[in-house]
């Protein structure tokens, strides 16, 4: 792979999500909001990227990392006076501190990290339909304990009055700088062992890799991505309830990386995208628009209705997503070789 | 005791019949269908519709089944054919997006709130006479329907030559072809079973929870997809006693957790899920055998 290949792998979707964030400083007001939360999917669903296309195992647990991020991230940005009348039940620790918005975002990502290592340490052993499970049981349990303990969050409540400090700028660097991070991953050592034993364990395993402990690489930098792209979403929408991080934003966003394609950055960057428009396109429809000539006016929910046909026929249409669908067996990065390597 | 004992084998029973269902389709097809569950929603709603325009019960039931059935073979045909042979992941995500999508419609056209069903009300009331007292009939039909459905399916796959094809093609797909069983004709009879089991959990499920809402049946689901992994998804009766158990341990967890923890249920079976994944991944039920090398 020659230098030039290495940016262009990191350009590309840099530019992608810097063209996005500037078409949303010419929008109005109202439609801004779709900006920037497509760039928060994009620091999601990179995050989700780093771990699963690297190592191919499917995880449905990362929307937990989200979730701490979301909520520490909120909580602690919090003033003091306003928590100490709101939720009297926190920990001192939580309820007598309050700190700004960069350094809540440090702090989620530092949380995400520290959840996925202690996570990762026992399950990162697994692999297959059994890693998925597990990683599964440990975003119910993260739900079950987010909305039932008051002492660490809000419970069944929403919390609300969190600074609303994620705009386009915010939204375009947090992105760019998850896009950054799993594009300096993938070049590593690190990466590259991850990606050889994805191809094939055993031989991978034969040359001295320790699987377990490459995956726990991925698995805990992916969570500190995914727990700053939890702040990033608190920050952005002002409240939150456990509800809003946990099946519908898994689901949500494992589409959108599989949309795009599972085995690439790009695929990542560009699934994210594309359903967020897709989504903000349709939600403005139910308020009616006229697009070329023709006055669309959908009934309110249709959009989720819509978003679902999109996505099975996408998956239909192309197995291996949008970016990918070259490859259709083994996902490969979305980097192709020169046409003389293939004869 | 014995209300525990009941409850916990009548969850067991109901959430094996939903591992039948998952593991039959997983077998021929190597698919974990998560859009099981709005199955089970969509013939709770055409129970809930039946009893709020007044059809007689034995119709509501019958449309129950005819959607769920018709559902079911529906998404074989528009998903899962086209999908045969794609990556698990892609398959997996594309029954998510199913999920989602009759999840979506359920929410648009019977919006977010709760439609009553009544359908076989007698069924609730309690066995009358002294210490059974909160064992409800439905705690009982739910076993025995669970036992009936397990013992004609096991016949059915004893003891016919589609039953021989279907174990066949579960235990080799593509040997099972060239052997001359017919692909198209196993895979629609497994998924055809399956939508008669959704069908029957929906009405157990409605008589046991008349309140019918777009997220109907979705946390059981969840758990017995999870048990059905826990169990062994590789065969059949290590799936079903997967479903069963982790049915069997959410209802004791749940009569015998205090007030206080009781709404940690959740939190404990899934640690209890972790815990089983780490010492026996294979699967709880799966036979000991020395472990190959791992397989991507």
């Amino acid at each position: 792979m020659t230098y030039v290949d290495r940016i262009v792998q990191v350009a590309v979707p840099g530019l992608l999500v810097s063209g996005v964030a500037l078409l949303g400083s010419f929008t109005t007001r109202a439609n801004e909001i779709h900006f920037r939360v497509a760039l928060v999917h994009v620091a999601i669903v990179v995050g989700l990227y780093l771990f699963i296309g690297n190592s191919g195992v499917l995880s449905f647990g990362h929307i937990s990392f989200v979730a701490v991020g979301a909520f520490l991230a909120g909580l602690m940005t919090i003033s003091v006076g306003v928590k100490r009348g709101i939720l009297p039940d926190l920990f001192p620790v939580l309820r007598n501190h309050s700190v700004g918005n960069v350094e809540s975002l440090l702090l989620a990502a530092a949380f995400g990290a520290v959840f996925a290592f202690l996570i990762g340490l026992p399950l990162m052993r697994l692999s297959g339909l059994a890693a998925g499970i597990a990683t599964f049981a440990v975003l119910g349990i993260t739900h079950n304990v987010l909305f039932n303990y008051t002492k660490i969050g809000p419970g069944a409540t929403a919390l609300t009055n969190i600074p609303e400090t994620t705009g386009l700028l915010q939204g375009l660097v947090g992105a760019l700088i998850a896009i950054v991070v799993a594009w300096a991953y993938q070049l590593s050592r690190f990466g590259r062992l991850l990606r050889a034993s994805r191809e094939d364990a055993a031989a991978a395993q034969a040359v001295g890799v320790s699987i377990h402990s490459q995956r726990l690489i991925a698995f805990t930098l992916s969570g500190a991505l995914c727990g700053f792209a939890g702040g990033l979403y608190v920050h952005y929408a002002g409240t939150i309830t456990t509800e809003d991080v946990y099946l519908d934003l898994t689901f949500l966003t494992l589409a959108m990386l599989v949309v795009g394609g599972v085995g690439s950055l790009l695929g990542a960057v560009v699934g994210a995208l594309l359903i967020s428009g897709l989504d903000a396109f349709l939600t403005t429809a139910e308020g009616g628009i006229h697009v070329a000539g023709w006055k669309i006016d959908l009934q309110d929910g249709t959009h989720l209705v819509v978003l679902g046909i999109v996505m099975a026929l996408v998956l239909v249409l192309y197995p291996a997503g949008i970016t990918g669908s070259r490859e259709a067996r083994i996902p490969r990065r979305w980097r192709r070789r020169p046409a003389e390597a293939e004869g | 005791m014995l209300q525990t004992v009941l409850n916990a084998l009548a969850l067991g029973s109901v959430y094996a019949l939903m591992a039948v269902g998952i593991g039959l389709v997983f077998g021929v097809l190597r698919l974990v269908n998560f859009a099981y569950g709005q199955l089970i929603m969509a013939g709770a709603y055409a129970l809930a519709i039946g009893s709020e325009h007044g059809w007689p019960q034995w119709v509501s039931v019958l449309v129950c089944f005819g959607i769920v059935i018709g559902l079911s073979l529906l998404m074989e045909l528009a998903l899962f054919r086209p999908l045969r042979g794609a990556s698990p992941s892609t398959m997996l995500v594309a029954t998510f997006a199913i999920a989602f999508l009759l999840q979506s419609i359920a929410l648009l056209k019977f919006g977010p709130l709760v439609k009553s069903a009544v359908i076989f009300p007698s069924l609730f009331d309690p066995i009358a006479s002294g210490e059974f007292e909160t064992v409800r009939k439905i705690t009982v039909v739910a076993i025995v329907a669970a036992i009936l459905a397990l013992v004609a399916l096991t016949l059915l796959l004893a003891k016919t030559t589609v039953g021989l094809h279907m174990r066949a093609a579960s235990a080799d797909f593509r040997t099972a072809r060239a052997l001359g069983v017919r692909a198209n004709a196993v895979i629609t009879l497994a998924v055809l079973i399956s939508g008669f089991l959704a069908a029957v959990v929906s009405v157990i499920l409605v008589v046991e929870n008349p309140f019918v809402e777009p997220h109907f049946a979705l946390r059981d689901t969840i758990i017995v997809l999870v048990g059905v992994v826990v169990g062994g998804l590789d065969r059949l009766w290590t799936a079903t006693l997967g479903g069963f158990t982790i049915g069997v341990a959410t209802s004791v967890f749940t009569d015998q957790l205090s007030s206080a923890h009781a709404v940690y249920v959740d939190s404990f079976v899934f640690g209890l899920v972790i815990l089983v994944l780490l010492l026996r991944p294979e699967g709880l039920f799966a036979p000991f055998r020395a472990r190959g090398v791992e397989r991507a």
